[in-house]
């Protein structure tokens, strides 16, 4: 379907300027907290200031006196409410349901991290309830806390969770019947190479920090409920059947423009709930807008895992198994789809882009008193791509072999496909060999030598690392989540109505929070009809318009959201040939649809795309007994496998060897997305994801002390990376093997950036330091920081 | 509660303010202008970047009562006078300098003070001037090519040549 060069219609291929941005670039844009109804209350949550403790009495008499207090809410307020649900179910190696605590809108009886919400103060103004949130008395006798995951496995420690046995949530192993064969295979090993890593903390930091708006409307005992969210669908699904019983029909969840999310606003999150009962209480609106002080600790986190891998070869270099034990921080509570990050999301990647026969994956989920960890960008992903591609470097360098060369004898080859995997899933198409030429080619790898050469003279180290990664995206087949553990379908969804003059509204359950999909969307379905682009618009984000659909991450829209639309706009076309052969007194067989025109084969009669949209409404000349009138199509859209986007990646960086300093002078992307609807956006989908993997590999790290207490709480100790701190980059997708399985050939390309970047930085910089001389250094863990490269540095 | 008065795009206004309300509050919640974004509370992010008498301010570092009789633009007032894009911000379009949108209206109001004191800015140019502006979408390729376009230059090479 893709054409070369685009079309001039705006359609599929064309690196059309996103109409989106027009609000966006003059204050228009219309983001959660530019919502305020007439009447509303604002609430200011008071949190837990001490990481573990028990909640012996909260005071709230001085504070309920002060000015524009309405009224205060603690846990007692939400007996017989709901706690937050968790939308995944891990079953361990012994067959036994994951641990679940109760994850309470408002604290009861303990606080489990700092930011835990304790009460909740809502009044006339902001200011007035954060006022009078420092007027009230709270009694927490503190209890030690849990930081450290073994530590918190350890005999003997402090609960997280007093109801729970301990504070291990799952053991899982995968695929655990291949253990004993993955355990020969390394005691059968010519090499074995072994890694200890720490993929980092990360707080996903979206610009726009969280927002709600809850309203309540007696007139019909409906609720509305404004949010920053990637998926309104799921938090009305989750909130209203699961948190406070209101059927769906009685709950609206709107998500308007949201200033990104990266994984971070796809979580049901307690101000959402609080904020929706607050105002059917109050009988006013109730808003509530984070801080960034307050987003560090209280968006849900990402990575934290520690992991030991290992790596087995055979006499000659073949990969033969793989075996893994993660320990994956939870935080305090089970955040939404938090279990299915380090099991489903981790160890069927575990495979990379290689055939290595035998994979064990081992992950023990921990409870510690910290912020919920669940899905940032990649989402388990990119710690799978981690430990393979610097194990890979590793086995490379222990083996005198070139890490290129070692990766490209264990590829699976372009001839193998589809592939199985050891570990569940099956690749349908790839070709991995080309994307290493690409990146060669655009890195200019020939000329690297005399780079190095010349950073030499100037008293600098060069090195140039590379990665190669697969992520499975489009996520997902339902049938098989929900085998695996999913409590939700994972379908997609759109409704496609024609309008009587021909224009269209297209409502989606995918949302746009960056991605462009009012641009995108628009392009598929200007391409199918042949009309312009611009006669095309796109709903999305309002449960009351838009149907049922899972929202946008995993990089599934265009994979998932596109096909349905796909569908949807497919009957669209197959109604309105048959209103055409009936104008045109011809076989609806005969009738050809081009450039928005419907013609009878071979003659020359035909009606245009309006012609037959408004006999569609205006059905006076019309066979009403064999068709309805109208124009309007509904698809739903469940993948049969989820896609399989690959690509290399190289970094090459300069270190300064007196200070550690990292500085990436070059970064390139050779990726395979399949087809391609609108490259321009493809590009910047990458530049994104390569700036957050690079954040990770050198600058960012969410540090809690031994207490508990958060030290990078705000982006003043948080380090995010900024201008100039990141490098142009090169990238090209133009490896395409088209995904063989959904109708547009996509594959997803919101991840691959951060995926396959972290892995190329780090092994650049241990290439730097072993040109250098520095050869005792095998592994920094991120973030590579001067002090810890320079640490690194010292014999 | 105090009556503040400037002028915010060419236009006399005032509104109640506090002691304590900040001048990005003050144009978002008083004036109802949310082009102007709030994203951190330590002046680091510069979502809230606006213009006080021809200078880039962070609205949010200012109190409204500071700004009383200055001269105030906002992302509200950069389009042409017809309400088509101006050429920094039709840069941003044509070359994807934006996704989710959010340090947008910052990222604008300092590209334009940026070419204003400097015209033909090179890329470590842009990428130094633009270091209070936190964008997490873009990665910064885009913006720097989007600034540097907007000032005449060709950016058709920009992170192709290896160093």
């Amino acid at each position: 379907m893709p054409k070369d060069g685009g079309p001039s219609n705006g359609g599929i291929g064309a690196a059309t300027p996103r109409r989106e941005d027009i609000r966006f670039l003059t204050g228009n844009g219309r983001y959660t907290d530019d919502i305020n109804l007439r009447g509303q209350a604002h609430v200011y949550f008071l949190r837990s200031q001490v990481a573990h403790g028990r909640i012996k009495g909260i005071d709230t008499a001085t504070a309920e006196a002060m000015p524009g207090v309405i009224r205060i809410f603690t846990g007692k307020d939400f007996e017989g409410v709901g706690g937050l649900p968790c939308g995944w179910q891990v079953t361990d190696r012994h067959g036994q349901p994951m641990q679940e605590p109760r994850h309470p809108v408002l604290a009861e009886g303990k606080v489990r991290h700092v930011g835990d919400p304790i009460a909740a103060v809502v009044a006339e103004t902001e200011e007035q309830a954060r006022d009078a949130a420092e007027a009230i008395d709270l009694d927490i006798e503190e209890l030690p806390a849990v930081v450290d995951m073994k530590a918190a496995l350890a005999d003997g420690a402090p609960k997280v969770h007093d109801d729970l046995t301990s504070n291990l949530c799952y053991d899982w192993g995968f695929v655990e019947e291949n253990k004993p064969a993955v355990d020969e295979a390394f005691a059968k090993a010519a090499h074995t190479v072994t890694l200890d890593l720490v993929n980092n903390r990360l707080v996903a930091n979206p610009m726009e920090p969280r927002v709600a708006v809850g309203d309540y409307d007696p007139w019909n005992d409906s609720h509305t409920l404004y949010t920053t969210s990637q998926n309104p669908h799921v938090i009305r699904l989750l909130m209203g059947a699961f948190v406070l019983g209101i059927p769906e029909h009685k709950l609206r969840v709107v998500a308007p423009d949201v200033g990104g999310g990266f994984g971070s606003k796809i979580f049901h999150y307690a101000e959402e709930a609080f904020c929706t009962f607050a105002a059917k209480q109050l009988k006013r609106p109730v808003k509530w807008t984070s801080s960034r002080s307050e987003a560090f600790i209280s968006d849900a986190h990402g990575r934290d895992h520690v992991t030991r891998m290992e790596l087995a070869l055979d006499a000659d270099h073949n990969f033969t198994a793989i075996r893994t034990v993660t320990h994956a921080n939870m935080g305090a509570y089970l955040s939404t789809f938090a279990p299915s990050v380090p099991t489903w999301l981790h160890g069927t990647l575990m495979a990379g882009n290689y055939r290595t026969p035998l994979i064990h994956v081992n992950v023990k989920a921990v409870f510690t008193n910290t912020v919920p960890v669940d899905a940032y960008r990649g989402a388990g992903r990119p710690e799978a791509t981690f430990q393979l591609e610097r194990i890979i470097d590793k086995a490379a360098r222990e083996l005198g072999v070139d890490p290129i060369e070692l990766r490209r004898k264990n590829f699976i080859q372009p001839d193998q496909f589809p592939y199985q995997t050891p570990v569940a899933v099956v690749y349908d198409t790839g070709n991995y060999q080309a994307t290493m030429d690409k990146l060669l080619e655009i890195s200019d790898h020939a000329g690297f030598a005399a780079r190095a050469e010349a950073s030499k003279r100037r008293g600098k180290l060069r090195g140039f690392g590379i990665a190669h990664y697969i992520e499975a995206c489009g996520i997902a087949p339902s049938n098989l989540v929900g085998q695996l553990g999913a409590r939700a379908g994972l379908y997609e969804s759109a409704t496609v109505r024609v309008n009587a003059t021909g224009s269209i509204s297209v409502f989606t359950g995918s949302h746009s929070h960056g991605q462009g999909h009012e641009t995108t969307f628009a392009q598929v379905v200007a391409d199918m009809i042949g009309i312009d682009a611009s006669q095309i618009d796109i709903v999305h984000g309002d449960t009351s318009n838009t149907p049922m659909g899972m929202g946008t991450y995993g990089s599934r829209s265009l994979a998932v959201g596109g096909s349905a639309l796909v569908r949807a706009t497919g009957k669209i076309i197959a109604k309105a040939k048959k209103i055409a052969a009936h104008l045109l007194e011809a076989s609806e067989a005969d009738i050809e649809l081009k450039d928005g025109k419907f013609s009878v084969a071979g003659t020359d009669k035909s009606v245009d795309w309006a012609g037959v949209t408004l006999a569609a409404y205006v059905p006076h000349n019309y066979p009403l007994e064999n068709l309805e009138p109208g124009l309007e199509e509904t698809a739903f859209y469940d993948p049969s496998n989820f896609t399989y986007p690959a690509g290399a990646y190289g970094c090459e960086v300069e270190l300064d060897p007196e200070t550690g300093k990292v500085e990436i002078v070059g970064f390139a992307a050779a990726d395979d997305f399949g087809n391609v609807v609108n490259p321009m956006i493809v590009e910047g989908q990458v530049h994104g994801g390569l700036a957050q993997g690079i954040g990770q590999a050198l600058m960012e790290n969410c540090a809690y002390d031994q207490n508990g207490q958060l030290l990078s709480g705000s982006f003043m100790d948080y380090t995010m990376p900024r201008a100039d701190d990141l490098p142009a980059y090169r990238v090209d997708h133009s490896c395409a093997t088209p995904c063989t399985h959904n109708p547009l050939g996509v594959k997803g390309c919101g991840e691959a950036g951060a995926i396959g970047s972290p892995p190329a930085v780090v092994n650049a910089v241990i290439d730097a330091l072993h040109r250098g001389g520095f050869t005792h250094v095998s592994h920094i863990d991120m973030p590579l920081t001067p002090a810890r490269v320079w640490a690194a540095m010292q014999r | 509660m105090t009556r503040v008065s400037m002028t915010v795009n060419g236009k006399a206004v005032s509104a109640e303010a506090e002691g304590r309300t900040l001048l990005s509050s003050f144009l978002r919640e008083g004036l109802g202008l949310t082009g102007t974004h709030v994203g951190c509370d330590t002046s680091q992010c510069g979502a809230c970047v606006v213009h006080v008498d021809g200078k880039a301010v962070k609205s949010c570092t200012m109190l409204a009562l500071e700004a009383e009789r200055a001269e105030v633009r906002t992302i509200e007032g950069m389009a042409n006078a017809d309400g088509s894009l101006g050429i920094i911000q039709q840069a941003f379009q044509d070359h994807h300098g934006l996704q989710c949108g959010f340090c947008t209206p910052g990222m604008v109001m300092s590209a334009a003070a940026l070419l204003a004191e400097n015209p033909k800015p090179s890329e470590a140019e842009v990428r130094h001037y633009l270091e209070g502006n936190l964008c997490r979408c873009t990665g910064y390729h885009n913006i720097v090519k989007a600034v540097m376009a907007a000032s005449g230059q060709d950016v058709s090479q920009l992170g192709v040549a290896a160093e």
